[in-house]
């Protein structure tokens, strides 16, 4: 496989020139569109590999633009918010998008949410085994090890943390996760993740008031970061 | 509805318009009625005097309308029941007819001139209040004028040099500019950032969105973000980790401690310590922001939630929002902020707020 191809959706300049610069002294091959239409048109055409999606358009609105994307692309899709407006970015979250980032943006974290959205677009589905920072957690056996010694973890907990580690470096909606843990009824009981979110960086965070693998992201979600495998 | 502010000594309230109208006609019919028994005694001169003295009390507190209803309504209620001929609105002789008009006359200049007196306050009142807006605006606009110019000229300033001729920069010096640069944009941000914050407050459109937190996790993230900024401190936290769940707005929550202890690293010296403590008393979320600095300047405590308010001898640029911020987010939960000097040196800030909470097992095996 080439370079990953890039499409990015912007009607600023500065920030098209900006990110054109770093993504092609990262390696990646960049397209960009300065309006919505433009920009449908080049993702159908050339199918990149991933789509950097301004929300703020002059011709569309960005969330009418991701859905009609949705519509027949499965490409991973990074939104661009210019405040940090948090019912946007949520909605965006599950309309589909894979990621997000509010301007102004540091470039490592684009970077990484960029290889992030990659790897999970990419990422096979038979994959029972994933890694992070002396942890193990075995899929098929639903077992966490840490450094070869099997973790107790109840069976809520252990769901969680298998969802977090299936999607390392992406940010998860608390919505998401209330559904994919407890079911679609309990979408608005925020209480519940939070207590087994404390529970659970007791388990596997080094420091569980200082949190580096299950971060959070205010008013989003969560987002689960792997560090040194 | 026109209102009328009365100067009470005391109290200062507002009377409707219409119940100006009711009070006045009340007043009259009183005065004039309390006169009428009287009548046996005091002769329809005095009681012409007791009515231009009523009217002139009137004038002093209510509207024009009111007041020349009062006017014309005593002068009406004089000739008819003391002028003689009484029961009569015919008046007899001469020198009653001059007396009527002459009541009518002063009673009506006495209206008017208690208005004009009061449009003449009103506007003094309205310039006094555009001066201090002015000078609030002022105050603002230099604040803000520098707060921007400065990372702006350093980012101008910096990308020129950049941008000449590159063999007179060494790449170490290259590398200071662009981390003056970094530094610079960094400050904009958060100075925007605060703008932003400060015209949400203004909007007064600012409703708490409350949703369960974990307290815990809240002073994580806050320390988390701040990251490079808190090097040069020891940061302490002390909270139960089986504190409740607490209902708040996460937002602007993480706001408000986020600029706490951002304050708290700016501007006390290296090394010294900054404490977060969280308690729930009662029905209460108490959360503590200390540090071991050298505290404020009594005389200036009282001032430092004000907006635009700087210290006098800081050293430390800023707009001075940051706090007036703090505690708009606060009062938003229907909470205080305190901030008194420690006993053993620091400050310390004490935010107090009612809060729904629920008692969860946050136990890992739980």
């Amino acid at each position: 496989m080439g370079n990953p191809q890039i499409l990015v959706i912007d009607d600023e300049t500065p920030i098209r020139k900006l990110l054109e610069i770093t993504l092609q002294s990262n390696g990646y091959k960049v397209m960009h569109a300065s309006t919505a239409r433009e920009g449908l048109l080049k993702a159908a055409n050339y199918s990149p590999d991933l789509v950097i999606l301004d929300l703020g358009l002059p011709d569309e609105n960005g969330h009418r633009t991701l859905q009609k994307m949705r519509e027949w692309s499965l490409r991973p899709v990074i939104i661009l918010s210019v405040q940090n407006n948090e019912q946007d970015i949520v909605s965006a979250l599950d309309n589909g998008a894979n990621d997000y980032l509010v301007k102004p943006f540091r470039t490592g974290e684009l970077l990484a949410r960029i290889r992030s959205a990659l790897r999970g677009a990419s990422m096979e589905a038979n994959m029972p085994l994933i890694r992070f920072n002396g942890f193990e957690i075995d899929l098929s056996a639903r077992a966490v090890k840490r450094h070869n010694e099997f973790l107790k973890l109840t069976e809520t907990q252990y769901s969680l943390l298998a969802l977090f580690g299936k999607n390392e470096g992406k940010v998860l909606t608390h919505q998401y996760l209330l559904r994919e843990i407890w079911g679609p009824e309990y979408t608005s009981q925020l209480q519940y993740l939070r207590v087994f979110i404390a529970q659970l960086r007791k388990k596997v965070e080094r420091d569980a008031n200082r949190p580096e693998h299950i971060l959070t992201e205010s008013g989003v979600g969560y987002r689960f970061v792997a560090g040194e495998p | 509805m026109q209102e009328a502010t009365v100067p009470f000594p005391f109290v200062t309230y507002k009377i409707g318009k219409n119940q100006q109208y009711i009070i006045s006609i009340l007043l009259v019919s009183l005065v004039s009625a309390i006169c009428f028994l009287l009548s046996a005694y005091i002769g329809a001169q005095v009681v012409a005097f007791i009515l231009l003295l009523e009217l002139s009390i009137v004038a002093m507190f209510f509207d024009i309308f009111p007041v020349l209803l009062t006017a014309i309504l005593s002068a009406l209620i004089w000739d008819f029941f003391f002028l003689a001929p009484r029961y009569n609105f015919g008046v007899g002789d001469t020198e009653d007819r001059i007396l009527l008009s002459m009541y009518f006359v002063i009673a009506l200049i006495n209206a008017v001139l208690s208005f004009k007196i009061r449009q003449i306050e009103k506007v003094a009142r309205r310039k006094v209040e555009k001066a201090k807006t002015l000078k609030l605006y002022n105050t603002l606009l230099n604040s803000l004028s520098h707060e921007f110019r400065t990372p702006i000229a350093t980012i101008i300033g910096a990308t020129d040099n950049l941008l000449q001729e590159p063999s007179l920069l060494s790449a170490g010096d290259s590398k200071k500019l662009l981390s003056e640069i970094s530094v610079a944009s960094l400050r904009l941000n958060r100075q925007v950032e605060n703008l932003l914050n400060m015209s949400r407050l203004e909007s007064g459109f600012l409703q708490p969105k409350k949703d369960w937190c974990d307290m815990n996790e809240l002073v994580a993230a806050i320390i988390h973000q701040l990251g490079d900024q808190l090097t040069n401190h020891t940061v302490e936290t002390d909270i139960n980790e089986n504190l409740p769940l607490v209902r708040i707005d996460y937002g602007l929550m993480e706001q408000v401690l986020y600029n706490l202890v951002y304050n708290a690293s700016l501007y006390t010296p290296e090394n010294t310590i900054i404490r977060i403590c969280a308690t729930c008393p009662d029905g209460n979320l108490e959360i503590a922001v200390e540090d071991t600095g050298a505290g404020f300047p009594e005389e200036e405590i009282g001032k430092v939630f004000n907006k635009f308010y700087r210290l006098k001898h800081s050293r430390v640029a800023g707009t001075g929002l940051g706090l007036s911020i703090v505690k708009g987010f606060v009062e938003a939960h229907n909470g205080t902020i305190d901030l008194r000097n420690r006993p053993s040196g620091g400050a310390c800030f004490v935010i107090r707020m009612p809060i729904e909470k629920l008692y969860v097992n946050k136990q890992a095996n739980g």
